[in-house]
């Protein structure tokens, strides 16, 4: 018994690892999500997350905690940059600024020598454990928890409603969107240098549209309505694909079918909430 | 309490208020009447700091609010609600009015992490008095309901619950009465003046004359964006000018 779960473990703890980054990914845009706006650079923000905190482990020899440190802060400080000036207009701006800002990293990862260009990084090494992950969940879902019901999470739900409403509410919107948003690129740098220092290699291929997409899809799937949705949503979308090994190609087509099935079925994801009398 | 010095708004070529000047003083329950397309709404927009005017100022309590964003002229002590409804309809009613109560909660984001007793103690009134608004409107049975759940009616009470939970010295009131039925707008005349009784002030815009000669102590006319008339209900319905471009010769009796 011991013997099987310690062979099942060896086989499964990456996607385990995985599904636990992806849960952190998936809270990064929910938060954006939560207070209406489309975030398409959270991928970028992993990858700036995961290239400085593996930079301050091999070229600095820092300690863990603080290379995931600055791998938040990193991210943190240039979704500032790009939020003050988007963010103070409504609308889809902050959607297609990220969706530049995106390729624009991708280019700076190719083109920088400290980087490694299209190599990438390689031998970063491996200091992620397992409960460093669970703490970084913990405190995340610990989060998240306390914002539910207090009147930080109430103005970006009155903001994700009707932003014209809320201004007039007296709630201040413009920087409500922008914490928002400079917490959710906070939340995809950590998750990014825990990545990058249990993969061992970064490539600048990994945090592209693509991904960013993916990202997406772990929240719409699960439903944005709560933060439970996002996650359920990332850990269906990074499971599944494992389990359906089998069909070979074919499971890609699947997880696209499953998609369109719960965007046609269930409009607001997985996790639907409802209040009733 | 508030005052407009020679407001005007150009939309391209069209000039929708001209050179507007009115004064709204405290405590009144104030009526803005006029034909659909007379600026009304317009004037309401450009007093919330939705919509910014080509020229003149606009004073709030001695500030010239006129080009605040806004959140800031909320705070400053103005509410309103809108001619199309913008309730937060996903959002239960307790939170839509404790969203409006938003600049009356101080705990700051590391109280709201740690629990502090200064967080629970805000809630908690807060949650209280959340509940007497909507009271105040006959809704407090339905506060977990879903705000999208109610009838229009409603729906129009409770956005003048949630203005009404901002603390406004100033409530700016957009066609309250537009779809409701007969006994719901009495309910509404009823609320108007109680809401008025307990201090706040009121200026309202409103197409039923019932409504507005029964509660307003002050009506202005507003005709494509210029003001014909000023005065006591009586008075304006019986002003030639309000007769020929609004209100017609019944009004006056
Ligand atoms: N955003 C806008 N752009 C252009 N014209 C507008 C805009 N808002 C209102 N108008 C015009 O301004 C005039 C006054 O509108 P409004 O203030 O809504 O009138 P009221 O509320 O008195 O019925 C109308 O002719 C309307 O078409
Ligand atoms: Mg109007």
């Amino acid at each position: 018994m011991t013997e099987f779960l310690m062979s099942f473990w060896q086989t499964y703890n990456t996607l385990f690892y995985t599904v636990l980054v992806h849960g952190m990914l998936a809270l990064s845009i929910y938060i954006t999500l939560a207070c209406g706006q489309l975030s398409l650079g959270n991928a970028a923000f992993m990858g700036i997350g995961a290239y400085t905190a593996a930079l301050f482990t091999l070229k600095l020899n820092a300690p863990f905690g603080l290379s995931l440190l600055a791998g938040g802060m990193l991210p943190a400080f240039v979704a500032l940059i790009i939020g003050v000036p988007t963010l103070r207009l409504s609308g889809v701006y902050l959607a297609m600024a990220t969706l530049g800002f995106g390729e624009v990293v991708r280019v700076v990862f190719l083109n920088m020598s400290i980087t490694g260009g299209s190599v990438g990084l390689n031998g970063v090494p491996p200091k992620t454990e397992l409960w460093h992950l669970l703490l970084v969940m913990g405190v995340l879902i610990y989060f998240f928890l306390k914002l539910k019901n207090s009147r930080f999470g109430r103005a970006l739900e009155a903001i994700r409603e009707d932003e014209v409403a809320a201004a007039v509410m007296g709630i201040k919107t413009t920087s409500f969107k922008v914490w928002a948003f400079v917490i959710g690129a906070f939340i995809a740098g950590v998750a990014g240098g825990l990545n990058a220092h249990f993969t061992f290699f970064l490539s600048p291929r990994e945090y592209g549209f693509d991904f960013a997409v993916d990202i997406l899809t772990f929240a719409i799937l699960g439903g944005t309505g709560t933060f439970w949705g996002p996650l359920v949503g990332s850990t269906i979308l990074t499971i599944l694909p494992e389990m359906l090994r089998f069909l070979g190609s074919y499971r890609l087509a699947l997880n696209g079918l499953i998609l369109v099935l719960v965007v046609v079925y269930l409009p607001n994801g997985i996790i639907t909430v409802k209040k009733k009398d | 309490m508030l005052r407009l010095e020679n407001i005007i708004k150009d939309f391209g070529g069209l000039r929708v208020l001209d050179s507007l000047s009115l004064q709204v003083g405290e405590g009144l329950i104030f009526g803005l009447i006029g034909p659909n397309g007379a600026g009304k709404t317009t004037l309401f927009n450009i007093i919330s700091g939705l919509s910014r005017p080509t020229a003149g100022r606009v004073i709030f309590n001695g500030t010239d609010i006129t080009h605040l964003p806004p959140s800031s002229i909320a705070a400053c002590g103005m509410g309103r609600t809108f001619q199309n409804i913008r309730i937060f309809k996903e959002l239960s009613l307790l939170e839509n009015v404790l969203a409006g109560m938003h600049r009356l909660f101080t705990y700051s984001p590391v109280a709201m992490l740690l629990n502090l007793p200064v967080q629970k103690r805000e809630e908690k009134a807060l949650r209280e008095k959340a509940l007497e608004i909507l009271e105040l409107f006959h809704l407090a049975g339905k506060a977990k309901r879903q705000a999208e759940s109610l009838s229009y009616g409603e729906q129009r009470k409770l956005e003048l619950a949630r203005a009404l939970a901002t603390s406004p010295k100033l409530l700016l009131v957009d066609e309250p009465a537009a779809g409701m039925n007969p006994a719901e707008t009495e309910e509404l005349m009823g609320e108007i003046v109680q809401i008025n009784n307990r201090g706040y002030t009121i200026c309202l815009i409103e197409h039923d004359m019932k409504f507005v000669m029964g509660v307003c102590r002050q009506v202005a006319v507003l005709n494509f964006g210029e003001l014909i008339a000023l005065g006591s209900p009586q008075e304006v319905k019986c002003n030639p000018l309000v007769i020929e471009a609004y209100l017609g010769k019944e009004e006056c009796k």
